[in-house]
């Protein structure tokens, strides 16, 4: 797939077969600000791309509509070919495309491993006999739920608090718990939103390593909206720039650090 | 002290014209003729109380005091998981043997308190587990409750054959009802349940063809034990009643006690039930949706099944609960089931501690057995009622057993080093 850093491009570019996620002329409009405004961009199976801009900018709102929490006012988004622009946020998230908050959302009250089931609801036997009379089956997928929180709280380092309450975990800890909470569900393409912001710099390694982990061993695709540019710009394939909702560049990080447009838009404005 | 002396006397007269309707008139009936009499003293001392009261702030006081006090307060001993099927097996025997040795009245209103505890059982699961404030649940009781007298008096099904029917039909009504309602945001829902509580009471008042309007429905036949009646003959030819069958003595006690074991039975299948629902995925869906509606549907969680399951299920408990009211009245009309019904379960709920399932039983039985106990103060029940809430509502927002929620952890082998 080519890359342009002009945006108007890419979009007349046909659908590649192999495209994972397909974004285009995405426009979103709260009554009269445009918030997003012809955004486009394609993604590959396992690649990891990167979505930065000024504070406002319209990157969250990017990933609202493309889960579905948004009604985009204009354009399409395909997932694997299909398009799910309109379709309700949790039919989205059972087609793979699960997202992380820039806020955290977890389930305070409740236990780590609880909120890691939570995030299993459809792949468990939910019937409600089989639940009253604990059939074997039903034994089995809880056991093997609770095998795969086991494995994905091991992976985020955070085995040894299974059994705390998730609201009473420190920041860093919770922004893990979040990933954790998406991968089990076993998604095609993870959309974090800021994964960095709070975390210390050697949170911030250890996100870098736990993001690349995700891509190579579990062929998952990212998502990424990030502010802290050694973290962008070291991980990503790919990145989109966006300023007052309209995309300025898309390329390399190499060649986004060289676009004069972004250097004006991150050194003449702050 | 100025400020003080101002607010008591404006208060004072405030508490002064509100008595007044309620204390200081008395209806005099002297043969035909009705008159009102003025009596000034209750008013009068009422005054006087909240005077002080308001001048030396009592209520601050005593609020700052509570609240300091059950800081201090040691926390109720956690039972040892060990102890606690024991202990909840001897409730359950005493709670059998208890008619055995107990009056007839005290028996009828322990009856009435077991469905007043399924009733708030099944709507702890809508409102505090789920957290859909439903203000309309004395319609799916009623639905149980006419569901069962029209299928016995029209097929002359038995109550043990309509039960599950009336379940059924519950849950149809509440999925029928809740489908459209609940993908609306919270307060509708309240409003909508309200409206539809009131709807079904109008259609039992004027369809009279089916449901006898305002008169009700009468001699509805009561539950058997494996089809042996509890009465002095049998109903029908060539019946057998229980006495007959184990050549007993009649006693008409015999059939309280047997009504009040099936409400225990009921009541106690219910609390089972719920007690598994909530360590399923269902229940914790449930409660995740309750906290983070965004983040469930984030997670592929689909908001609208998970409520109507929660709804659904309280409708049917209701639905469970009606057949047996239907059953042990003998006879129902539309006036059982007006919305003091619905404020009442929901009061039950709330004092006893949303989500909080011994909380919930404990204030049923409370809010049933006490004004039954002191039945002198029946006039200024609601008042007491208001009173008891307001209170609460300061003192103890969380309800009388504030809710702790089972837990699931993971067991200790996984607990080792990071
Ligand atoms: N639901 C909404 N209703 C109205 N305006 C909204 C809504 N959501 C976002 N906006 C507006 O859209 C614009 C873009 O917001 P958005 O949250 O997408 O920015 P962002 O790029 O994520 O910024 P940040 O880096 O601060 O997170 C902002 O001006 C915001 O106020
Ligand atoms: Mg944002």
């Amino acid at each position: 797939m080519s890359l342009e850093s002009n945006p108007a491009a890419t979009a007349e570019t046909t659908s590649t077969p192999s495209a994972l996620l397909e974004v285009r002329q995405l426009s979103m409009r709260f009554g009269g600000l445009l918030a997003v405004d012809g955004v486009s961009f394609d993604m590959r199976p396992g690649q990891i791309f990167a979505i930065i801009g000024p504070n406002g900018a319209g990157k969250t709102t990017v990933f609202n509509c493309i889960g579905g929490f948004y009604r985009p006012t204009s354009g399409t988004v395909l997932l694997d070919g299909q398009p799910i622009h309109g379709l309700p946020s949790h039919r989205i998230a059972r087609q793979g495309l699960v997202r992380t908050f820039q806020n955290l959302r977890l389930f305070r009250t409740m236990t780590v491993v609880e909120n890691l089931l939570i995030s299993q609801h459809t792949q468990l036997e939910t019937r409600l006999l089989s639940g009253l009379f604990k059939t074997p089956k039903y034994r089995r997928t809880e056991t093997e739920a609770l095998e795969r929180a086991v494995f994905w709280l091991e992976k985020v380092g955070l085995l040894h608090l299974a059994n705390r309450e998730a609201g009473n975990l420190a920041y860093g800890q919770q922004r893990r718990l979040e990933i954790a909470r998406c991968m089990i569900t076993h998604p095609k393409l993870l959309l974090l939103d800021e994964p960095a912001a709070g975390l210390n710099p050697q949170e911030t390694r250890d996100l870098d390593r736990l993001i690349n982990a995700l891509r190579s061993e579990h062929q998952v695709a990212v998502l990424l909206i990030e502010h802290d540019m050694s973290l962008v710009m070291g991980i990503s394939d790919d990145i989109l720039v966006m300023e007052y909702g309209r995309p300025i560049a898309t390329g390399t990080p190499a060649e986004i650090q060289r676009n004069p447009r972004v250097i004006k838009a991150y050194l003449g404005e702050e | 002290m100025p400020r003080n002396l101002l607010e008591a006397v404006l208060v004072a007269l405030l508490a002064g014209l509100l008595t007044v309707p309620i204390l200081g008139i008395h209806i005099q009936v002297d043969g035909i003729k009705v008159s009102l009499q003025g009596n000034a003293m209750p008013v009068l001392a009422i005054m006087a109380v909240v005077f002080a009261a308001r001048l030396f702030q009592v209520p601050q006081k005593a609020a700052t005091g509570m609240a300091y006090l059950s800081q201090r307060l040691p926390r109720p001993p956690r039972l040892a998981a060990s102890y606690r099927p024991v202990l909840i097996g001897l409730v359950i025997v005493v709670a059998i043997v208890w008619p055995f040795t107990a009056s007839r009245s005290a028996i009828d209103i322990a009856t009435l308190a077991l469905i007043y505890v399924m009733l708030g059982l099944g709507l702890n699961v809508v409102v505090g587990f789920a957290g859909l404030l439903d203000l309309g649940y004395v319609a799916f009781y009623a639905v149980g409750a006419y569901g069962y007298a029209l299928l016995s008096m029209h097929w002359g099904l038995s109550f043990w054959a309509c039960l599950p029917l009336c379940v059924l039909m519950a849950a149809a009504t509440g999925c029928l009802l809740g489908f459209p309602v609940l993908r609306l945001r919270g307060d509708y829902l309240a409003i909508v349940t309200l409206g539809f509580g009131e709807i079904i009471r109008l259609l039992l008042n004027n369809l009279n063809a089916l449901t006898g309007g305002p008169d009700g429905i009468g001699n509805i036949a009561k539950p058997t034990l494996f089809g042996l009646e509890f009465a002095r003959e049998p109903s029908t030819e060539g019946g057998v009643t229980f006495h007959q069958f184990f050549g007993l003595d009649y006693h008409s006690i015999d059939t309280l006690i047997f009504l009040y074991l099936v409400a225990l039975g009921m009541a106690l299948l219910i609390l089972y039930v719920i007690n598994r629902l909530i360590r399923m995925p269902i229940g914790r869906a449930w409660e995740a949706l309750r906290e983070d509606e965004i983040a469930c549907r984030s997670l592929g969680l689909n908001p609208t099944t998970i409520k109507l399951s929660a709804f659904g299920f309280g409708a049917s408990t209701a639905g469970f609960a009606g057949a047996f009211f239907a059953a042990r009245q003998g006879f129902i009309n539309p006036e059982s089931f007006t919305f003091i019904e619905s404020a009442i379960v929901l009061a039950i709920v709330v004092l006893g501690g949303m989500g909080s399932q011994l909380g919930v039983i404990l204030a049923a039985i409370a809010l049933t057995a006490l004004p039954e106990i002191a039945r002198q103060f029946a006039e200024y029940r609601m008042l007491i009622f208001g009173l008891v809430l307001v209170l609460m509502m300061i003192w103890r927002p969380q309800g009388l057993v504030p809710a702790s929620r089972p837990r699931l952890e993971l067991p200790e082998r996984a607990e080792t080093a990071p």
